[in-house]
């Protein structure tokens, strides 16, 4: 099944360290953002990637497209070496912007407060030098600003003007403005209220099917990413815990973080939760500067060995297309 | 419910703030009551006046907001009338407030003890340095905080998000008030914490008998916890009802869209979301008719006219809509006009 699947892009053991500051005796330390992340994403799905806070599901994000840049790894777009730490291979990513894309959390802060919106918009379009013409620039941020529903005349306003939704919006437009094929979202409808975030998912669903993109959506709310997503990736402090077709996850979830996860989802469904069983994990999440050895979920996970505090878990593949990494699920 | 069952009832509250640009009617109009070792959720979007109505429950109103009618009646004290002095007792001792962000409210410089036992020095004056610190330890390990001893004498800054939210429940529980005012407890928190809290909230509930007004904007988490569920938008409540009747019978228009509007973690194929189109209203210049009727999808000619009368439909279940009282409407010639008296 895969193998008639093209893959759109292609990550090998992606590592982000950020260095943290020490004092002068100390070693220098790092935060273990991500470690070892290896994945696909195919042309034309959705690749939902969840987790709690800190887990690095944005620092991920980031680093594929490389607004930061990774610490090692490979990425490959569309068959192309984009970075490669082995090979010393960092390629300008000027003519990959046109191609890569990204949609933030928080539309006010990633929006100038000193330009228009059509120069917000507008401003993708000259640096990529796609419109002839100012004629043929405005009729294409007016046709941008049609597409994710806002009028016309919105393209002369600030940022301050308009309410969180149309603000998103607006972060979309400028997404859209460089006809990408690829849109990394993070956490894109967090920010937004319950009412409008429904109305920003279904213009996502809806600006893929008509422009044939490849999202990758990056949240929190694991109801919203099994929503949007083809496929899912569950991440646990910088790892990639479960990878998997949605609905399976949802259904058949295999490592244990994955199934605390889904039972804490409150559903709205009174009855239902009542009679539903709740996994309640001990303790937080450990710090990612000093992350426990062997299976760094090991200290919360309720079926941890031996083996799991000392040998470091790999995505394995379980069941067809279904990757998890845990020590519990061999020889099951 | 019967008048002595009722722990606290509030009667037509109106909130306005005044700003320059004019008033605001932040909270307007709006009636409940909750009886003892109940849990109520308030549930509505960012602007609705949720919070503010917590506020003006507890005294914490600020300038330009101002009470400007309706009243709070507290086990049978009417507590609009309450000087500032009364209100400070009554504050911490029979209600207290959980909010959002606990770093935001606790003090960083004085240690977790510290702000523990002051709460219980302030409130009784016979108490000892001593025992104040005993029931304070007692009560962190009561919310699941390990090595109690220990943990009095940290900061926290030295707290992880759900640890201070556990000490900000243990402060506000300390003095054993009877309601408890959670303001989005459990919104800024993952989601394992969050059912960690949620859990715990619904133990101390039990057993120390306290009942709860809970604001949240997440219908996942009311189903969870809340017993009674009031559903604000613009501030007004347009339905308001037990949990069951509000989920699998829910009547308003508002309430309906948005649980279509979710995407449900147990659906079994993928169905395009039910959006409730439009933007929330702005307050500042309010509608004439149902304040929802702008974004309403069955919005009739009265509706853009004059506001809905609350419908009630058994066992506190009521809805302020016009479509609840179309029958009527058409046998008098349509116009609806004479059950908007009724």
């Amino acid at each position: 099944m895969s193998a008639r699947k093209e893959a759109l892009i292609q990550v090998e053991d992606l590592k982000k360290y950020f260095p943290v500051k020490g004092s002068w005796f100390q070693k220098k330390q790092y935060v273990q953002a991500v470690e070892s992340v290896s994945f696909q994403i195919f042309k034309g799905e959705t690749l939902g990637i969840v987790g709690e806070s800190g887990c690095g599901k944005s620092t991920l994000g980031r680093s594929i497209i490389r607004l930061i840049e990774p610490t090692s790894g490979i990425i490959t777009y569309d068959g192309k070496f984009i970075y490669d730490s082995n090979q010393k291979i960092a390629v300008p990513m000027l003519p990959y912007r046109r191609k890569m894309q990204i949609i933030f959390q928080d539309p006010s802060a990633s929006l100038d407060p000193r330009m228009t919106v059509g120069e917000i918009v507008g401003e993708a379009l000259d640096i990529h030098r796609i419109c002839s013409g100012k004629a043929e620039r405005r009729e294409r941020i007016n046709e941008l600003l049609d597409e994710v529903g806002l009028n016309t005349e919105h393209a002369n306003r600030f940022p301050h003007e308009f309410s969180g939704g149309q603000q998103q919006r607006i972060g979309i437009a400028r997404a859209l403005a460089v006809e990408p094929e690829f849109i990394v979202c993070d956490e894109p409808i967090s920010a937004l209220d319950v009412s409008i975030q429904s109305q920003v998912v279904n213009m996502l669903e809806d600006l893929q099917e008509q422009n044939h993109l490849t999202y990758m959506f990056i949240a929190h709310d694991i109801s919203v990413v099994r929503h949007i997503s083809n496929r899912i990736g569950v991440m646990y402090l910088g790892s990639m815990v479960e990878l998997c077709e949605s609905y399976e996850l949802c259904n058949h979830p295999m490592h244990p973080y994955t199934k605390t996860l889904l039972s804490a989802v409150p559903l709205p469904d009174p009855e239902k939760n009542k009679t539903r069983q709740r996994i309640l994990l001990e303790g937080d999440i450990p710090s990612p500067i000093n992350p426990p050895g062997g299976c760094r979920f090991h200290t919360r996970c309720p079926y941890a060995t031996e083996r799991c505090k000392n040998e470091v878990p790999e995505l394995k593949e379980y069941a067809p297309e279904h990757f998890a990494a845990c020590h519990c699920l061999e020889g099951r | 419910m019967a008048e002595k069952d009722k722990l606290i009832e509030v009667k037509d509250l109106r909130v306005s703030f005044f700003t320059p640009a004019g008033e605001v009617k932040a909270v307007d109009g709006i009636s409940y009551s909750i009886g003892y070792n109940e849990v109520m959720g308030i549930v509505g979007e960012s602007g609705s006046g949720k919070s503010v109505e917590a506020y003006s429950i507890i005294g914490l109103l600020q300038n330009p907001g101002r009470v400007i009618g309706g009243s709070i009646t507290f086990e049978g004290e009417d507590l609009l009338s309450y000087t500032p002095e009364q209100m400070r007792q009554f504050r911490g001792n029979k209600v207290s407030m959980i909010f959002q962000n606990p770093m935001t409210c606790l003090n960083p410089v004085y240690t977790i003890g510290n702000q523990l036992t002051e709460a219980l020095l302030c409130h009784d004056k016979d108490i000892s340095r001593a025992e104040a610190f005993r029931q304070a330890k007692e009560m962190l390990e009561k919310v699941g905080i390990n090595n109690a001893e220990e943990r009095m004498k940290q900061y926290p800054h030295e707290f992880s998000g759900g640890m201070r939210q556990r000490a900000m429940i243990a402060m506000a529980l300390i003095c054993r008030p009877k309601l408890l005012i959670a303001d989005e407890p459990t919104t800024a928190l993952d989601v394992t914490i969050q059912a960690q809290i949620l859990e715990l909230m619904k133990n101390l509930q039990k057993n120390e008998g306290t009942s709860i007004i809970f604001i949240t904007h997440n219908l996942g988490v009311v189903a969870e916890i809340c017993d009674w569920v009031s559903v604000m938008y613009a501030g007004k409540i347009v339905e308001q009802g037990r949990v069951n009747d509000i989920f699998y019978r829910p009547m308003h228009p508002y309430t309906k869209g948005l649980l279509a509007s979710m995407p449900r973690l147990d659906e079994e194929t993928h169905e395009r979301l039910i959006p409730i189109e439009g933007t929330p209203i702005d307050l500042l210049n309010p509608p004439k008719g149902c304040s929802f009727a702008p974004r309403c999808s069955e919005c009739r000619q009265i509706c853009l006219r004059k506001k809905p009368p609350f419908k009630d439909a058994g066992d506190g279940h009521i809805s302020a809509c016009w479509l609840h009282f179309m029958d009527q409407a058409e046998t008098s010639a349509g116009s609806g006009e004479e059950a908007a008296e009724a």
